[in-house]
């Protein structure tokens, strides 16, 4: 039987970043990457929407995607802290979607092949989009990583300030997907010529169990102002 | 015109050159007494097309005299763009759209994208990302056009 909590994690991975990738919209380095983003983002919510529409259904308290997108506390949300990290620089933005695209992708490739027919169907389609994601990533990653001193310094930075978050990932019944993801994205990294930085160190957690970051807060503010103000505001 | 038919022949609200038959969105139309369900499929996950495309099913079958039809979403199997038929792929490629190759495994591999203004194989990928979900932007390198590419998915 799946769990509630565990579907809504799945949903608010996807819902965060998201929103954080939308953040993006009209201030990426260049037109075509605007373009990009705000699809990768369309993606994520797309799965976001099914994903919180099927937690709801489990739930069986009547709450559909909107009530829990919109209506919902930050101690309630059950996504990683990785996703909602604020992005000040795109570097971290590649970064972090290096690191959730192929942990996204391996979960889904799993969960297509698993017992639960429903999140089958989603991660079935949603997996194509992650291994998408992670193509685009990859390219930037190599791209400013082996680039100019400049671009390679905030590359690095970037992975090693993300790092820590990555092994929230793989708790629980997911450790077994660490090694797959480590190759995935050592393989990236080498051709970047970046460092992997070593593991042992801080590994923060808590996301799945509703306890985030101050900047989950003012992600969720900015993303359910609408709705609280005007609840069940349509166009 | 049967019901099918008239399903059938609803433009896709993005590319509309081509309607949701050629595309392979459109999945199933049965009737059962004044009674009609429609199943759909969608391309990406989020794709914005699907409210409009419901919204349009049942615009046209009330035309055509069938009120509240139902409408099924269906995941399964997942739509890929080798669910587009020759027909779809002719009618892309004549609005100067080039259509996708054949999708291999979880990523297709581009091998070559024809220019669909001059046929030259001499093309660029300009952005893996384009003006909707489903399609990447190109440019010949023969006539310096640039196009819309559906992406092998």
């Amino acid at each position: 039987m799946t769990s509630v909590d565990y579907v809504l994690g799945l949903g608010d991975d996807a819902l965060v970043a998201a929103q954080r990738l939308a953040q993006w919209c009209a201030r990426a380095p260049e037109l075509e990457e605007d373009v990009a983003l705000a699809n990768i983002a369309l993606d994520q919510l797309g799965a976001a929407r099914l994903l919180l529409t099927y937690a709801g259904e489990l739930e069986g308290a009547g709450r559909d995607e909107d009530a829990l997108a919109y209506l919902r506390g930050d101690r309630e949300y059950r996504n990683c802290l990785l996703v909602e990290l604020p992005e000040p620089d795109f570097a971290v933005t590649m970064a972090k979607l290096l690191f959730l695209s192929a942990y996204q992708k391996l979960r889904y490739e799993w969960l297509a092949a698993a017992g639960d027919e429903r999140l089958s169907a989603v991660a079935d389609k949603a997996r194509k989009e992650s291994a998408y994601h992670l193509d685009h990533a990859s390219l930037w990653t190599v791209r400013l990583g082996d680039g100019t001193p400049e671009s390679h310094r905030r590359m690095q930075d970037a992975v090693d300030r993300l790092w820590p978050y990555t092994h929230e990932l793989f708790e629980g019944d997911h450790a077994a997907l660490r090694p797959q993801w480590l190759s995935l994205v050592t393989a990236v990294l080498d051709e970047a010529t970046l460092t992997r930085p070593a593991d042992g160190g801080w590994a923060p957690g808590g996301g799945r169990q509703g306890l985030h970051t101050e900047h989950l807060s003012y992600l969720l503010a900015e993303l359910q102002v609408l709705h609280r103000a005007h609840p069940g505001a349509r166009w | 015109m049967n019901v099918y038919d008239v399903v059938a022949a609803v433009v896709d609200p993005e590319l509309r050159v081509v309607t949701i038959a050629d595309l392979g969105i459109l999945r199933d139309v049965t009737v059962d007494g004044e009674r009609v369900t429609v199943t759909i499929t969608p391309t990406y996950s989020g794709c914005p097309a699907m409210d409009v495309i419901r919204a349009d099913i049942r615009q046209a079958l009330r035309s055509a005299g069938y009120a509240d039809p139902e409408i099924v979403t269906t995941l399964r199997p997942a739509w890929s763009t080798d669910w587009i038929t020759d027909d779809g792929r002719s009618k892309l490629a004549a609005a100067g759209i080039a259509p996708p190759g054949p999708s291999r495994g979880p990523i297709a591999l581009t091998l070559g994208v024809r220019c669909p203004r001059c046929g030259s194989p001499n093309t660029e990928e300009l952005s893996r990302f384009g003006s909707t979900a489903c399609k990447a932007l190109w440019r010949c390198r023969a006539c310096a056009e640039p196009f819309d590419h559906v992406k092998a998915y």
